[in-house]
């Protein structure tokens, strides 16, 4: 019952990104180029998104614990540094180059596009990297 | 190249990533961000932190079929980067910055704005500018139209 609940989110989740337009990277550019081919279609995704689990947190979290046990994995902390601010900004650089991020790209992987496993083996590259870096500090 | 504004496709979309992120929480009381579950499926804390990702990640994999049994069609994906090097280096780029930043378009732009995280507030305003930025050079600084 558990793995199962965790596939039928993930299968939920990336129903979202397809039916939303984040698993397609002509729309996702589309959004952020006002200048150009502007397809605002996106800022609903997040719109949607947003309402829901704003709305839904609000609810679950007055609960004692979640409903499988354990206890809710909140993060606590606040610091604004520039780790977050600059990994900010080399992912929005990445995701103005491909129009893919995390979220999307890996629902995409469904389509058996070549293009979204060369994209997606690049990001896990990425990730290692900085593993690699900061273990090796 | 123009694709079609879809305001209630979208939203409808949105609501179905929301209803995701909630049922995490309230099944499991986890955040539903790409970045935490793509690194704990690389790195797990134990065997059971790999599982319930994978299972998650096995889910979405699945959506683009499901959604093709019910519409006939596969969703279209449209790759924007004219080779793979381009998309590659972007992937990278993608990787090494939500790894740095602890998170995505969904950890901080969907969840941690939905709990008014500041850090995720700041995260999501920053790489929407530098995204929005790198477009802007890309389509029409580069010589493009």
């Amino acid at each position: 019952m558990r793995m199962l609940s965790y596939l039928l989110i993930g299968l939920i989740f990336g129903l979202g990104i397809v039916v939303g337009g984040m698993a397609n990277p002509a729309k996702v550019v589309n959004f952020f180029d006002i200048a150009g081919t502007w397809d605002p279609s996106l800022a609903f995704v997040m719109g949607g998104a947003l309402a829901v689990t704003a709305i839904g947190y609000r609810i679950v979290l007055r609960r004692n614990a979640p409903l499988f046990g354990g206890g809710f994995a909140l993060p606590t902390r606040r610091d604004i540094d520039e780790r977050l601010l600059g990994g900010a900004t080399v992912f929005g650089v990445g995701w103005g180059i491909a129009g893919f991020c995390p979220g999307g790209s890996i629902p995409a992987l469904g389509t058996g596009r070549v293009e979204v496993f060369v994209f997606v083996a690049a990001m896990i590259g990425g990730i290692v990297l900085v593993r690699m870096v900061e273990r090796g500090r | 190249m123009e694709t079609a504004f879809t305001p209630l496709q979208s939203l409808f979309g949105g609501g179905l990533i929301g209803l995701a992120a909630v049922l995490l929480m309230a099944l499991h009381g986890r955040i539903a961000g790409a970045t935490g579950i793509l690194s704990g499926l690389l790195w797990p804390g134990d065997a059971s932190g790999r599982a319930w990702r994978g299972a998650m990640v096995l889910g979405m994999v699945l959506a683009p079929v499901i959604f093709a049994l019910a519409s006939g069609a596969m969703p279209q994906v449209t790759v924007t980067a004219p080779s793979l090097g381009v998309l590659a280096t972007g992937g990278v780029l993608v990787g090494v910055g939500v790894s740095l930043a602890n998170g995505c378009t969904s950890g901080h732009g969907v969840c941690g704005i939905a709990r008014l995280s500041t850090r995720s507030i700041a995260a999501t305003m920053t790489f929407m500018v530098a995204t929005a930025v790198t477009v802007y050079v890309i389509r029409h600084g580069m010589g493009g139209a």
